[in-house]
């Protein structure tokens, strides 16, 4: 019986050109940073846990049962993007609440952001760093079995990153989310992580 | 992305089906012998060659005109400029047979039946795409372009002529083969304006189908039509697709207006608007005037008609004809509208050219679609004759690629990653398809919805094969007025065009409303 999330032997390919390959790695609870340089495949790996892309082979699981034939909606796994990616007609707080059945927990999450009062607010009129916490709420909302960051902070100036990146961490621990965060700053990597592993370590046809 | 696979089929069938039932039944019909030996009779050619040369003159009128009213409302600052663009882009959405009737109250007598009148008419209609299609792609056009060929020693001639002219050639051809295929298929217009002894192959389609009732005949006119329309449509979208990646997003501000060129520019755009506005006018004029004076007679004659014979009807009835015919063909056209511009973005993104297919519609006229049906109803499986729903249907065949063309922009514009946040946050592909792009193509939807509604009360082409006799649209008792003698008959005609344009214009405005409040 193994705890959490297991990456089992994971193959992708798109038009000819292999993108992942027998590519292994287990999460347990605890937040793993995954390091690699752009283009590598990380936010492959990331689409197909969460389950808006389907692998060509390998298997993921959680807790030993099988997550590759749950649907997306169905998996419990968030994903935040490198942007926001806020709905443009939905306010604030209902981007929040998307997620969610009842609402009341929209004044505890901005809190937990620190935007309280921020509801009502129009996504656009949100600075970049406003937007990408938010982002996070939503994710965070409906209590996720597992969060996965996608490079959260790329877009971000270097004094927001490190606000943020010691602010994720809290937010996390605090919830108890287990969390994949992907991104190709060493030292962002070890401010947010308990464990840092490297991407091309994950695949067995790259290391031989 | 398996799963959006399934959802991808689905309306790409739906779509293909209704959308392609009137073309393949002309195909079926067309390709026999009996069908194209109306090909080998030389009166065939003399249609050909006139609907040629009346979309070749019109097209060419309305580039001319269109031209400089472009420059002047996408590149120099310009008083009224909302207004203005108002004015010369509604004709475009106008009934075809009011638009025909209205140039026939505007033009001196003499003028009825020629060419000319035929030309002005299609100029009317066509000059706001070309400001459309154009003006979109020149108020892009990044402006330090053209200072820095000034710097480099040319006139502001030559840098029209090697700088921005080159740069627009590609929209330039692009709205000259849309306003050719639609003149070259134009129906309401020519049945209005034109004279019986120079028949377009439009026309002639209808006069074989209905008064010679020599349907194979009809079916190879509709087929060679056919031909024509797809060679147009493939070649305009070629050329658009050229347009599209020379675009580099930059915004240049309105200048002022400070040559005498750009003054020109600047007046002939509001003198084309001011000669927009004319026929309209003369037309709710004509329809006040009665022998030498003012008079509501003609209204009166509509509302209560006093001719005897069983074909007159009254306004009343032939109103709510009218709107239950465009209630359902708008939701129709708009359920297929929407579908078809699901299908297309879904097939494009996965690098599948579906779009040719899909936007021949567009292209196929509405006599085709109107006699495609036809043939459908006489030689289907089952006798549908004077089946309720198909003249809505018709209307929504003519309509849906309109409202396809008018969403799917905004579908592409849609982050597909939004769909992705949507399923990781709990929601099935249905409802997030509805939480994302449901929401964001809404307030296009109500525009397009108004704007389905309007094309499908003024249809003419299409429901002018499938109506029946006894319960007419307003569009075809316009017609069926016009073609009796007496100024009678043409009051009333007058009369009930300005109460079409009303309720057209009720339309719009209402969910153009609805459209800001979304």
């Amino acid at each position: 019986m193994v705890n959490g999330l297991e990456v089992i032997d994971l193959g992708v390919t798109y038009e000819g050109e292999t993108l992942l390959s027998h590519l292994t790695v287990g999460v347990g609870d605890e937040i793993v940073a995954l390091l690699g340089p752009s283009g590598s495949g990380k936010s492959t790996l990331l689409r197909c846990i969460a389950g808006v892309q389907q692998p060509d082979s390998g298997r993921i699981t959680w807790n030993d049962t099988d997550l590759l034939a749950v649907p997306a909606h169905q998996r419990g796994i968030g994903l935040v993007f490198q942007d926001p990616l806020l709905f443009p007609h939905l306010s604030v707080g209902r981007n929040i609440a998307f997620g969610i059945k009842d609402s009341s927990r929209v004044t505890e999450l901005l809190a937990l952001i620190r935007l309280p009062g921020y509801a009502d607010r129009k996504p656009e009129t949100l600075s970049g760093g406003e937007a990408q916490r938010v982002a996070l709420a939503r994710a965070l909302a409906p209590r996720p079995r597992m969060l996965l960051l996608d490079e959260p902070f790329g877009a971000l100036d270097t004094d927001l990153r490190r606000t943020l990146t010691t602010e994720v961490r809290e937010l996390l621990k605090s919830t108890h989310t287990p969390a994949i965060h992907v991104t190709h700053d060493e030292d962002e990597a070890h401010a947010i992580a308990d464990r840092v592993v490297y991407l091309a370590d994950l695949q067995r046809s790259s290391r031989s | 992305m398996i799963r959006s696979r399934g959802l991808a089929i689905a309306p790409v069938g739906v779509v293909a089906l209704f959308l392609l039932i009137p073309v393949v039944a002309v195909l079926i019909a067309g390709i026999r012998p009996e069908s194209l030996e109306i090909l080998l009779e030389s009166r065939t050619w003399r249609v050909v060659g006139f609907t040629t040369l009346q979309a070749l003159l019109s097209t060419v009128v309305s580039v001319a005109l269109a031209l400089p009213a472009t420059y002047a409302l996408h590149r120099l600052r310009l008083r009224m400029r909302r207004l203005t663009l108002a004015v010369l882009t509604v004709p475009f959405v106008l009934p075809t047979v009011v638009v025909g009737l209205a140039f026939r109250a505007l033009l001196p007598e003499s003028l009825n039946g020629t060419l000319t009148a035929i030309i002005l008419a299609h100029a009317f209609f066509n000059v706001g795409l070309v400001i459309r299609v154009v003006g979109g792609v020149w108020s892009r056009l990044d402006g330090r372009m053209q200072d820095a060929a000034r710097t480099l020693g040319l006139s502001s001639f030559n840098v029209f002529r090697r700088v921005t002219l080159p740069y627009l050639r590609p929209a330039i051809l692009a709205s000259t083969a849309l306003v050719a295929m639609f003149t070259f298929t134009s129906f309401g217009v020519i049945m209005v304006l034109g004279s019986p002894a120079q028949p377009t192959i439009e026309v002639e389609i209808y006069r074989r189908t209905t008064q010679i009732l020599d349907i194979s005949a009809a079916a190879g006119l509709a087929l060679l039509q056919l031909v024509v329309v797809v060679v147009a449509l493939i070649w305009s979208a070629a050329l658009q697709r050229r347009t599209v990646m020379r675009m580099r997003q930059s915004s240049t501000p309105a200048l002022p207006a400070i040559s005498a060129v750009d003054r020109l520019c600047v007046y002939w755009t509001y003198l084309l608007a001011l000669a927009l506005a004319l026929p309209v006018l003369a037309l709710t004029l004509r329809s006040f005037r009665a022998g030498n004076q003012w008079s509501l007679q003609w209204y009166q004659q509509i509302a209560a008609p006093s001719g005897g014979t069983t074909r007159d009807i009254g306004a009343f009835s032939i109103v709510t004809t009218s709107l239950r015919y465009a209630v359902l063909a708008t939701i129709l056209a708009v359920v297929l509208g929407v579908l078809g511009a699901m299908a297309v973005q879904l097939a494009t993104r996965r690098g599948v050219t579906l779009e040719a297919t899909l936007l021949l519609p567009l292209g196929v006229s509405a006599v085709t679609i109107g006699f495609g049906l036809l043939l459908v109803s006489i030689r289907g499986p089952v006798d549908l004759r004077g089946w309720t729903f198909l003249v809505p249907l018709g209307q929504a065949l003519v309509a849906a690629p309109l409202v396809m063309m008018l969403l799917l922009p905004i579908l592409r514009s849609i982050d597909p990653r939004l769909r992705y946040v949507a399923a990781t946050l709990g929601s099935p592909p249905l409802k997030a398809w509805w939480a994302v792009d449901g929401r964001l193509i809404g307030r296009a939807t109500v525009g397009a919805a108004g704007l389905a509604c309007a094309v499908s009360l003024g249809e003419f082409g299409a429901t002018a094969f499938l109506a029946r006799v006894d319960e007419p649209t307003i569009p075809l008792q316009i017609v069926r007025l016009l073609g009796r003698p007496g100024e009678a008959n043409f009051g009333s005609a007058t009369a009930l065009a300005v109460v079409l344009l009303a309720i057209t214009a009720v339309v719009l405005i209402t969910t153009e409303r609805g459209r800001t409040q979304w």
